[in-house]
């Protein structure tokens, strides 16, 4: 298929439907509300469902009773709408159905702005609804990307009876750019042991979330933790730019990733040993790959739009070996390359020490910035 | 050798859409009823194959142990639009929520009422015990004026707790609904009654005619702190004033169906 140019959103309903989706459910809201309403045209064009629910409670347990029966399915919202989701994303989870939900991320909290943010990044990756479970959370950074995840998601949610949640900061929703739609999949509901369909010629299905018996729902929880460490092992993605020689690594993801690239490549062009790396997978995060970054190099700078969430992930895998710095503009503010290439300066040219919290100075940089 | 029951004499059974599975019911709780005569609908109309039931939150949580069909178990008062999900994508089987007034009428408020404003072809049968049983008897949103539960301890004082919800009379406004009745689980005839309405019900879904609820008024023995005799009394006595019993909504298409 040819390029086109496609705005985020659209181009994220487009891909969900052409990767095979039955059924979507979901709730208005900015900024992610045009991919609901590109569903509301082309899901009954195609004799498949949309249903436009009262809220987003409602929209994800109808979600839930949907991925019980085995179809592909999915929702998509923002922010608060996504708050509203926890309890069912947890049921989901704790269910055992595959399921994907793209969260075009605004300003927060409360009921904030419509502006691009990352600000739930451990809403999605560290917590979200109770008990112990991970979903899969990926994060693009173009349209192209956007689409690209959202076919995957759904293989990866099938392959391990989970959530896929791709988290879309409203900069990646909204903007547009040319990219490539995958050919339209046909839709072949297939016939898992465990979907719920009508007891026609076999032993009933029951699928349940209560375990009442700890000892049982230790047994599920181990059951889930055991393919979550599968996809630990199988599953992580990440991009990496200019990483072979660099000494200095910069670390963002989705937008932020984005901005921070143009500044890698103008710090490049002034002869600085900069890289990039741009985490796809949030979870499973690649601890890995920034494990031994922080062998061979000499600091790393963590960029985000919110006030250091991912930050403690790579905290978590650099081990205090090298000086971890941070940059985060917060409320939907988007990071101009300037800032960070200003930040690129700084790191490259100070002598930084390995502090416990790398907020701290960040904090004063950043008050004296706004003030 | 023990005999065994020859077809023609046989006067009782359990019907196949039930499991052998002991329920966990107070003794004299009507829950069980209500199973039963859902559980001899599903027979009747040779639909147990073709069914998906959505348990609630609540003492019936374990429905799904007692109904011989595929089951999933709802988040509390979600189990509307879980069937929703459930039923658009699989529009040829047959999906019924089970729920209590806690579930239904308190938490799930939304989710019902959308439902049936949306005229989702689903079948929802729900119990009124006034109470919530599964949590210890607090008050419900049925809870009548002047009872005693364990969150109104002096009886609800309608100033500040509000006053009972009548969820057959507020669902029968909607356009989306084909069949919105009140049933009562106090007495054989009453029984006789609800198990035509649940059969009404089923059949309005089987033909496409909208969304279907039956109220049936059921007994906490055990949380209104009375024997269960006395609490099918208190059902007649105190709750059939308050809760009417009676046709809310029957669409003009549903009136016509012979059973
Ligand atoms: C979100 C949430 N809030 C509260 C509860 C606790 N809870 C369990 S059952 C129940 C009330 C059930 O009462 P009802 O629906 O009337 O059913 P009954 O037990 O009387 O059959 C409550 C409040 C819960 N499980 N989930
Ligand atoms: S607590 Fe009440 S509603 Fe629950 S099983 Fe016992 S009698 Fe029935």
């Amino acid at each position: 298929m040819a390029k086109e140019l496609l705005k985020g959103n659209e181009a994220i309903a487009e891909a969900a439907i052409r990767a095979g989706l039955e059924a979507y459910f979901g709730y208005p809201i900015t900024p992610q509300t045009e991919v609901l309403e590109w569903m509301s045209r082309r899901m009954p064009e195609l004799g498949r469902v949309f249903v436009q629910a009262e809220s987003e409670v409602a929209a994800i347990n109808m979600v839930y009773g949907a991925a019980c029966t085995g179809a592909r399915v999915m929702s998509t919202s923002s922010s608060p709408g996504v708050s509203l989701m926890m309890e069912g994303l947890s049921y989901i989870a704790g269910t055992e159905v595959p399921m994907v939900l793209v969260n075009v991320m605004r300003g927060g909290p409360g009921l904030g702005n419509i502006a691009p943010s990352q600000g739930d990044y451990n809403q999605a990756v560290h917590g979200g609804g109770h008990g112990d479970y991970h979903p899969i959370v990926l994060a693009p950074s173009s349209v192209q990307e956007a689409i690209d995840l959202v076919v995957l998601s759904f293989d990866l949610a099938e392959k391990y009876r989970t959530i896929c949640m791709i988290v879309a900061d409203g900069n990646i929703g909204q903007m547009m750019e040319p990219a490539e739609l995958p050919e339209m999949r046909p839709v072949k509901r297939r016939e898992w042991d465990w979907a719920v369909t009508g007891a026609e010629g076999r032993e009933r299905r029951i699928l349940t979330s209560i375990y009442i018996d700890p000892y049982d729902e230790e047994v599920t929880n181990l059951r889930l933790l055991k393919r979550w460490r599968e996809i630990q092992k199988n599953e992580v993605r990440y991009k990496e730019y200019y990483l072979d020689d660099a000494e200095f690594v910069i670390i963002g993801f989705g937008t932020a990733g984005r901005v921070a690239l143009s500044a890698v490549r103008a710090a490049r062009a002034q002869g600085l040993k900069v890289g990039l790396l741009r985490p796809i997978t949030l979870s499973p995060f690649p601890y890995q790959v920034v494990d031994e970054l922080s062998r061979r190099v000499q600091a790393f700078l963590v960029v985000e739009m919110n006030s250091g969430q991912m930050l403690d992930d790579v905290l978590r895998a650099v081990q205090g070996r090298v000086p971890v710095e941070f940059y985060g503009r917060l409320g939907g503010v988007v990071p101009f390359p300037d800032e960070i290439a200003d930040e690129i300066r700084r790191i490259t040219s100070e002598k930084l020490t390995v502090t416990a919290d790398p907020r701290e100075a960040w904090y004063e940089r950043l008050s004296a910035r706004v003030n | 050798m023990v005999t065994i029951a020859k077809p023609e004499n046989l006067v009782y059974q359990r019907p196949e859409s039930l499991t052998e599975f002991p329920t966990h019911y107070c003794p004299g709780c009507t829950h069980g009823v209500a199973h039963r005569l859902i559980a001899e609908v599903l027979d009747e109309m040779g639909i147990r194959e073709k069914t998906i039931g959505v348990a609630p939150v609540g003492c019936s949580v374990f429905a799904y142990n007692y109904f011989n069909c595929d089951f999933v178990e709802a988040a509390h008062g979600r189990a509307p639009a879980m069937a929703t999900g459930i039923k658009r994508v699989l529009p040829d089987r047959v999906v019924f929520t089970y729920q209590g007034d806690g579930d239904l009428a308190s938490i799930g408020m939304a989710e019902i009422v959308h439902a049936a404003g949306r005229g989702e072809n689903i079948t929802v049968i729900f119990i009124n015990n006034a109470i919530y049983g599964m949590t210890g008897g607090q008050m419900a949103p049925t809870t009548l004026p002047g009872q005693k539960t364990t969150s109104s301890p002096n009886g609800r004082d309608v100033e500040t707790q509000g006053y009972p919800i009548r969820m057959a009379e507020i669902l029968a406004q909607l356009d989306g609904a084909g069949y919105v009745v009140r049933r009562s689980l106090h007495n054989p005839a009453n029984i006789r009654k609800a198990k035509k309405a649940i059969r009404l019900a089923f059949e309005t879904q089987v033909r496409g005619l909208g969304f279907s609820l039956v109220e049936l008024l059921s007994t906490c023995p055990t949380n209104w702190g009375i024997n269960p005799a006395d609490a099918l009394k208190w059902v007649e006595e105190h709750m059939v004033p308050v809760f009417p019993l009676g046709d809310y909504k029957v669409a003009e298409a549903v009136a016509q169906i012979k059973v």
